[in-house]
């Protein structure tokens, strides 16, 4: 599907935007939303491009840059904090050798700051696209990391 | 239909879905169908059973022996000696468990101690994307009650105001007086909100009810909606939360296909709705107003109250926002009356309350217990009490927008007013422990950092003073800051509690005051020269 016809599923009502960037941004290969994604959404709805540009900026979920393959998005909420996700994050930052909000040379990882995935009994905890992984140890995010460079 | 001999019960929510669960059940299966069993014992899904971080976990009946923990590999023993000949694989870590009686208990401590299911009472036990099982197990016995009755609106109501429900998302503002509100608010067009924005970090109660039973929530909201008179209801879920909104869809579809859901339910004349929003990750809209200004397809800014969504809501229409704990409680109420939910809990604070238990705690989890169960009772009976053997510090409750509670108020009853009482919150149920080797000082940061994150930039109290926080604590934690500087922190978020527009900017003095008063001497530490 083109996006334009991802759109066309959607009545003309201002309140599916955020619908409709879900579904833009979920259909993309690089898992952003582009400039011209957004203009052809707030022509077909008839909002300004500012005002489309204003939502997809404010939600954490959505992303103006390309992303990797795999996002992977840890929690550093106070849970995940005293369960020692610093330490997951310090040492996810130097296997990736990219900062928070950075993407892999390869294109194949993105690493974001999550706010709470309500999973905190597994503290500490992040996702890698759609799928959660929970109890976190330096050994566990290296396996994860291997898995999936290994799995594409 | 056939008879099982067996039936294994196999929750998943996604804790267990992070351990492997569809692979265990996958290789379950194919070992029960090897052995010709598979007309014998029955594999069901199910929601949560409130254990969490024990990995994958087997329920059997009708011994109901729980196996935790289970990996692959054990599964051929499991058949072999547990479902074969009958005995019980004792090496792998099991218990059994009786919820409705405690009489079975293996052990007093830990998520097995009895516990007085309301919201969570079915969710364990079927499997919650078959709406038969559903229906067997109860659901929709509250609305098919007032409308075959049937009971007027306003009955019902007056009802939920009997049962002296409160809101537990946080606030405990009385149920049945918002119904009320917005059904006396002037308007034909009137929508039911169920909010499913669960972000208070620390909490999973929504998600674990929006997996467990998504029924009892349309349920919920129908009555709502016939209350109130409205015929069209949104559910607000998190974006984060894939089964939750997987479920739900799947819940909605199923309703309609069976008359419980669109035009005509149950061939009355009252008809109703259902949509799911999907939020976008932003903690700002668990609250309300921004919440419906999410919903409109906007940033998500808070409004300006009043006027309140009873009666200037979604689209400036009358709107009811309910949470999903709260509405969880709304058919049980109906359909066993006001005097039955009152059994439960306290006399000002009725029914039951589901609790996180988190952070450094023997068995981390989720419980449902009457409201005004003692704290100490909750971490130390059924959290198993503080990992390896350390000292309790301090407990967070209530989530980021909470209090540190220190141990000389352990014995505090865990309900709205009880808590109110000692400069405490019950917020979203989130209870947080923290051994003696936590520094509060730096639990204080990340909860700072938190709020600076979040924050929605609108008002200038909020977007300034959360940021002058994080560098204030910042500046105590590196050991160049002066007692001043605490002083400036409770000032500072005191000032932001009068000032900030909505409950975001207001909660802060409630972790910053809570620790600076109770662990002065400790935040000071590091400023003293050593």
């Amino acid at each position: 599907m083109t996006p334009q016809d991802i759109i066309q599923q959607y009545d003309r009502s201002p309140d599916n935007l955020l619908s409709i960037l879900h579904d833009l941004q979920d259909a993309d290969e690089h898992h952003y939303l582009p400039e011209q994604n957004l203009r052809r959404t707030a022509q077909y709805l008839g909002l300004p491009l500012s005002f489309v540009y204003g939502v997809a900026t404010f939600y954490t979920m959505f992303s103006l840059k390309p992303r990797g393959r795999y996002i992977i998005r840890i929690c550093q909420s106070p849970p995940c904090h005293l369960m020692g996700a610093t330490t997951i994050v310090r040492e996810l930052m130097k296997l990736l050798g990219i900062h928070l909000g950075e993407t892999t040379r390869d294109d194949f990882f993105t690493l974001e700051m999550s706010s709470c995935l309500g999973v905190c009994g597994v503290a500490p905890a992040m996702m890698v696209n759609d799928e959660v992984f929970g109890n976190l140890t330096s050994e566990r995010i290296r396996e994860i990391l291997e898995e999936k460079r290994r799995g594409a | 239909m056939s008879i099982f001999r067996t039936h294994i019960l196999i929750p998943v929510d996604e804790n267990t879905v992070q351990s492997g669960v569809f692979e265990v059940k996958r290789q379950l299966e194919k070992e029960l169908l090897l052995r010709n069993l598979e007309g014998e014992i029955k594999v069901l899904e199910t929601g949560t059973v409130g254990i969490i971080g024990k990995g994958v976990i087997l329920v059997v009946f009708p011994e109901r022996m729980y196996y935790t923990q289970v990996k692959v590999g054990d599964l051929p023993r499991i058949v072999e000696e547990h479902l074969i000949k009958g005995r019980v694989v004792k090496d792998l870590k099991h218990f059994t468990l009786d919820l409705q009686s405690g009489m079975k208990d293996f052990h007093e401590l830990g998520p097995t101690r009895r516990q007085d299911r309301i919201v969570l009472d079915r969710s364990w036990k079927m499997d919650p994307e078959n709406i038969e099982e559903v229906l067997a197990a109860g659901g929709y016995r509250g609305l098919e009650k007032i409308l075959s009755a049937p009971l007027s609106p306003e009955a019902v109501i007056e009802e939920v105001k009997k049962s002296g429900l409160r809101g537990r998302g946080g606030a405990g503002f009385p149920t049945g007086m918002k119904w009320e509100f917005t059904r006396k608010a002037a308007g034909d067009e009137k929508y039911v909100i169920c909010n499913a924005d669960e972000g208070e970090p620390g909490t999973f109660k929504d998600r674990l009810i929006l997996e467990g039973d998504p029924h009892r929530l349309i349920e919920a909201m129908e009555i709502a909606g016939y209350a109130i008179g409205s015929r069209k209801g949104y559910v607000y879920i998190r974006g984060e939360y894939n089964l939750s909104i997987r479920r739900m869809q799947k819940a909605i579809d199923q309703a309609r296909e069976y008359n419980l859901l669109g035009g005509n339910i149950l061939e009355t004349p009252f008809s109703f709705d259902l949509e799911i929003k999907k939020g976008a990750g932003a903690y700002i809209c668990g609250e309300e107003t921004a919440l419906i200004e999410s919903l409109e397809g906007k940033r998500g800014n808070p409004r300006l109250k009043p006027p309140y969504p009873v009666t200037h809501g979604l689209w400036q229409k009358p709107t009811l926002v309910n949470n999903v704990e709260t509405l969880a409680n709304v058919p049980e109420i109906l359909f066993h009356g006001s005097a039955w939910f009152r059994k439960f809990g306290t006399d000002k604070c009725p029914g039951t309350k589901v609790f996180t238990i988190l952070g450094h705690v023997e068995y981390p989890g989720l419980i449902e217990v009457p409201m005004g169960t003692p704290l100490r009772e909750i971490i130390f009976s059924y959290g198993g009490g503080v990992k390896e053997g350390k000292r309790f510090k301090a407990a967070l409750l209530g989530g980021a927008a909470g209090v540190f509670l220190p141990e000389k108020l352990l014995d505090v009853p865990m309900d709205l007013e009880s808590l109110k009482e000692n400069k405490a919150v019950l917020g979203s149920g989130a209870i947080l422990v923290m051994n003696e080797d936590t520094s509060i000082l730096d639990m204080l940061f990340s909860i700072l950092k938190f709020f600076a994150h979040e924050s929605c930039g609108q008002c200038s109290p909020c977007r300034i003073g959360t940021r002058q926080l994080v560098d204030l604590a910042y500046k105590i934690r590196e050991g160049r800051g002066a007692e001043g500087d605490l002083n400036m922190m409770v000032n500072l978020s005191q000032t932001m509690f009068s000032t900030s527009l909505c409950p975001l900017g207001q909660s802060l003095i409630m972790p910053v005051r809570s620790a600076v008063e109770n662990f002065r001497d400790e935040i000071l530490t590091p400023m003293k020269p050593s």
